[in-house]
């Protein structure tokens, strides 16, 4: 079994909190698939005269202020927080990889993307994300456009530095030795050797950008208002938080629990790849 | 060894400088790693390239696989130079110029089967069916002492000396003429590297290979070579047949060295001094004679004048002031 | 004469995830006051294992000090409170590694560091064991050691280092010395030095030694008498002259055979193999009947592999666990 799946197989065993994790999450996924069948009503469904009814056997979760049903609604948020967090994630994983593969291995290059990269992370990713999305107007697929340009600095340091470190490996050396060409040690030997890690941080960003298309929504810079995401239910909700606590607790709850599995996923993989675990081995 | 035998390699004036990294006083400061080393290689012969660390053996061995490039200096490969060939010019040569690293951990790549390690160079250079590609990775494998069944498992479930022979089989892949071993058996333990540098030597017979044999243990260079260049601070000050630079030394830092190793003979302890001072620094070697600051026979000229290469005896060069060449 | 050091069946486990590691499994040995002893063996015979045991120095989880009797100086080590322990540490007993820059504390000065054994264990000011400490640094022939003492360990050389190191176990006296491979991070004419200078030292103090290495010639230059360890037991024991001269116990002889000596090959023309072991160091965490050598054994007969020989006497104090020892 390839030395990678065999850490991280090992490394589950020792962490039952990832696999936790794991299983919470495969739960939010198979909740968002089924979410048409799920949903007791039709999110967009308004029903004015049942307009702020707390949590009952008909509505699971109460009723907003425009009388939609809270349950169906976050219900099918998850979709869009999910669709988000990892789009986001393999958005910026993928092209967080090939920039900083480029920039690995070709000097100038190197220079000016790293200082454009370091510009951008100076500043703060939700205020750089909610400038970009002053930019255009509000949808979902711009709201993972601006994240993920958000992102892609810390990726593509990442990723840098690893290829920068795996460039002075012997086996390396010894590819070249054996007259592999260019283009082949990247994808035979580089590319291999940065998966691991960045899934690990893959995960990371996931878990991120969902709290942040969260917060973009909460101030209404992010998806467009009649669209449910678990950040819209919320920012919807502001005024009423005193009458209706529910209409935040529960899109709240999902949030967090989401974000907490995957956050204990992502552990779980990061230790396995620690190099103090390899050690024991 | 014998002048009919042809000469593969030939190194002429080879130096390697580079930038110090020391901070904002380092314009200009730079480390000498090999500052003017010349010798040839026959078909056929082992060279061994004794010396301590920062003497610049191993970066040598990386400037004649063109894994570094020479600041000055030329490498000849059956007479043609190669130092300046860009990459893809060297692919013809690389195939007969192979390598043997040091660390069995690091050479070779975690996540790749031990098949694939060992066939990557047929992989590179020969368009061979798959079936052709198994069949000589497996006979490789069976050559150096491996089991054809272990073939697809990872470098992690070898030992170290298992690991070592996957690399020498990897080296051996394309019939090279030259392999640089870099400190081969250095990271092994003893009864293993007795099974590794016999497996080189059976392999040097049967198959006529030379090697450059990189090491900073003497009594096996001494054991696997049939010339040795001993190096200090990036320059040869001897180089002569085995025989002659073990029983009749001629430089004084060859004979520290062998004075210094440890004798597994506990009737012949030592009683001479040990060479005393450290290593200097190869960013600021001394003026003259690099070894001038350690030697206990230095004298006026050793300070200011740096000593050539020069023949004392037949076959045996030594650079020293104190040494007489033969007419 | 009451030994200085008895070890009684030491057995030290290590209990990891996936089995159980015997690393030293069942070891006695004495040593008398202010004598040598080596312990040689391999990667993973359990010899560093053995002196780290002895200072109780093994990380817990997830090793564990299972069975047997440590007395020095007739107290029991392995009964004393981590308190008394710490007490004889640095003062009674003093260990010294391989890698110095990594066992000194790069945010210290090497005075400073020698200078806290003398205010730990013998309550001085601060200003008197720095003073201390600069006389400590003079006696392991450390240039201006003055100057040197208010540097930090990047500073130095590693075979300066080392003189640190072996100044800071000196400095409060030791009945005991444990060097734990200490030449082997260093270049040859350094290595010299540092076996030079812990030899003096030895008979200047009185202190006894037990020098851990894999290295055979190194044991030849050092060492009174031997112990040889293979896969966490002891093989072998003996003077040293013995154990060159006439090496009883295979493993010893299969060790001397196969490391190539400084003119070893050159006595005739005829191309020397090395001999080989072949085969590998058995896993620790399976249980083997028998003897743990007998699956490499050029001796082995049928016995070996079913009972596990005792230390049979060869002469005076000359014992080996072999059923079918070398004549």
């Amino acid at each position: 079994m390839s030395p990678t799946w065999q850490r991280f197989r090992d490394a589950f065993r020792r962490h039952p909190t990832a696999i936790a994790g794991a299983v919470v999450l495969v739960a939010m996924v198979l909740i968002a698939l089924f979410a048409p069948w799920l949903a007791t009503s039709d999110p967009q469904a308004l029903s004015p005269i049942q307009r702020l009814k707390q949590p009952s056997n008909g509505h699971w979760f109460g009723t907003d202020m425009l009388g939609r049903d809270v349950y169906s609604r976050v219900i099918f948020g998850s979709r869009i927080s999910l669709t988000v967090g990892a789009a986001v994630a393999a958005l910026s994983i993928t092209l967080g990889l090939v920039i900083g593969l480029v920039t690995g291995f070709v000097r100038w290059v190197d220079a000016t993307v790293m200082r454009v990269m370091d510009g951008l992370m100076s500043i703060p990713s939700v205020l750089l994300a909610i400038a970009l999305m002053a930019l255009t107007k509000a949808s979902v697929g711009n709201v993972i456009v601006a994240i993920t340009l958000a992102e892609v600095p810390r990726v593509v340091r990442l990723v840098r530095s690893l290829v920068l470190s795996l460039r002075e490996q012997p086996y390396v050396e010894a590819a070249i030795a054996t007259g592999t060409r260019l283009p082949l040690i990247l994808l035979r030997h580089i590319l291999p050797n940065t998966l691991a890690p960045l899934l690990v941080q893959g995960t990371y960003i996931c878990a991120s950008a969902m709290i942040t298309e969260a917060i973009l929504s909460f101030i209404g810079a992010g998806t467009p208002p009649n669209v449910p995401s678990w950040g819209n239910i919320m920012a919807e909700a502001r005024s009423m938080f005193q009458l209706a606590s529910y209409l935040i607790f529960f899109p709240g709850a999902f949030l967090s629990v989401t974000v907490l599995a995957v956050n204990m996923l992502g552990d779980g993989m990061r230790d396995a790849l620690d190099p103090r675990l390899a050690r024991r081995m | 060894m014998s002048a009919a035998r042809e000469v593969l390699l030939k190194v002429d004036g080879l130096r390697k400088h580079f930038p110090a990294k020391t901070g904002l006083l380092s314009r200009g400061v730079k480390v000498l790693a090999v500052d003017g080393v010349s010798f040839s290689i026959h078909e056929g012969e082992t060279l061994g390239l004794v010396g301590e660390s920062g003497c610049g053996k191993s970066t040598t061995g990386k400037l004649i696989l063109r894994l570094l490039d020479p600041t000055e200096g030329q490498v000849e490969w059956r007479g043609r130079r190669i130092e300046q060939l860009t990459r893809a010019e060297m692919r013809p040569v690389r195939r007969e110029l192979q390598a043997v690293f040091q660390d069995p951990y690091a050479s070779l790549n975690p996540r790749m089967r031990a098949a694939d390690i060992v066939a990557e160079p047929l992989r590179n250079y020969e368009s061979l069916g798959a079936g052709e590609v198994r069949t000589r990775t497996a006979n490789l494998f069976e050559r150096v002492g491996l089991r054809a069944d272990q073939l697809l498992k990872y470098p992690y479930e070898f030992s170290g000396g298992q690991r070592q022979r996957i690399g020498i089989a990897r080296a051996l892949a394309l019939r090279p003429s030259l392999i640089v071993c870099d400190e081969p058996v250095s990271a092994l333990d003893v009864s293993v590297q007795a099974q590794v540098i016999n497996l080189l030597m059976d392999l040097q017979a049967e198959l006529n290979l030379s090697y450059l044999f990189i090491a900073h243990d003497l009594a096996v260079v001494e054991h696997i070579s049939h010339r040795v260049a001993v190096m200090y601070l990036g320059k040869i000050v001897e180089i002569a047949p085995k025989q002659t630079i073990f029983t009749q030394p001629q430089h004084p830092y060859t004979v520290a060295l062998l004075e210094a190793v440890p004798v597994p003979d506990p009737t012949r302890r030592k009683q001479r001094r040990a060479l005393g001072g450290d290593v200097p620094s190869p960013i600021d070697p001394p003026s003259g004679c690099r070894f001038h600051t350690r030697c206990p026979h230095v004298e006026q000229r050793c300070r200011r004048e740096e000593p050539p290469l020069q023949e004392v005896s037949p076959g045996q060069w030594v650079a020293c002031h104190l040494r007489q060449p033969v007419a | 004469m009451t030994a200085l050091l008895h070890v009684q069946d030491l057995k030290t486990r290590f209990f990891m995830r996936d089995g159980v590691i015997r690393a030293v499994d069942g070891v006695s040995f004495s040593m008398a006051a202010g004598e040598t002893l080596a312990i040689v063996g391999e990667s993973g015979c359990g010899k560093s294992v053995t002196s780290l045991s002895i200072l109780r120095l093994i990380a817990s989880p997830p090793g564990r000090i299972v069975g047997g009797k440590i007395l020095f100086e007739g107290r029991d080590l392995l009964a004393l409170t981590e308190d008394e322990m710490r007490a004889i540490r640095g003062d009674a007993i003093s260990m010294i590694f391989q890698e110095p820059m990594t066992s000194l504390n790069p945010a210290l000065t090497i005075g400073w560091q020698i200078a806290e054994s003398l205010v730990l264990h013998r309550g001085l000011s601060k200003a008197d064991a720095m003073t201390k400490a600069v006389e400590m640094l003079h006696k392991v022939r450390m240039p201006e050691p003055v100057r040197r003492a208010r540097q930090y360990p990047h500073e130095l050389s590693g075979g300066m280092r080392q003189r640190v190191m072996i100044a800071m176990a000196l400095a409060c006296s030791p009945r005991l010395l444990l060097a734990d491979e200490p030449t082997t991070a260093l270049d040859v004419t350094i290595q010299a030095q540092i076996l030079e200078l812990m030899r003096e030292l030895a008979s200047e103090t009185g202190a006894a030694i037990i020098l851990i290495t894999h290295d055979l010639g190194v044991v030849a230059e050092m060492a009174q008498r031997v112990v040889v360890m293979y896969a966490g037991r002891k093989v072998e024991e003996a003077p040293v002259e013995q154990l060159f001269a006439h090496p009883r116990h295979p493993y010893t002889s299969g060790l001397l055979g196969s490391m190539p000596h400084l003119g070893h090959s050159l006595q005739d023309r005829s191309v020397k193999r090395l001999v080989e072991i072949p085969g590998m160091v058995p896993s620790l965490r399976e249980e083997h009947p028998g003897c743990l050598f007998a699956p490499r054994c050029p001796n082995a007969i049928a016995r070996c592999l079913q009972e596990v020989p005792p230390l049979a006497a060869h002469g005076a104090g000359h014992s080996a666990a072999c059923w079918n020892p070398m004549v």
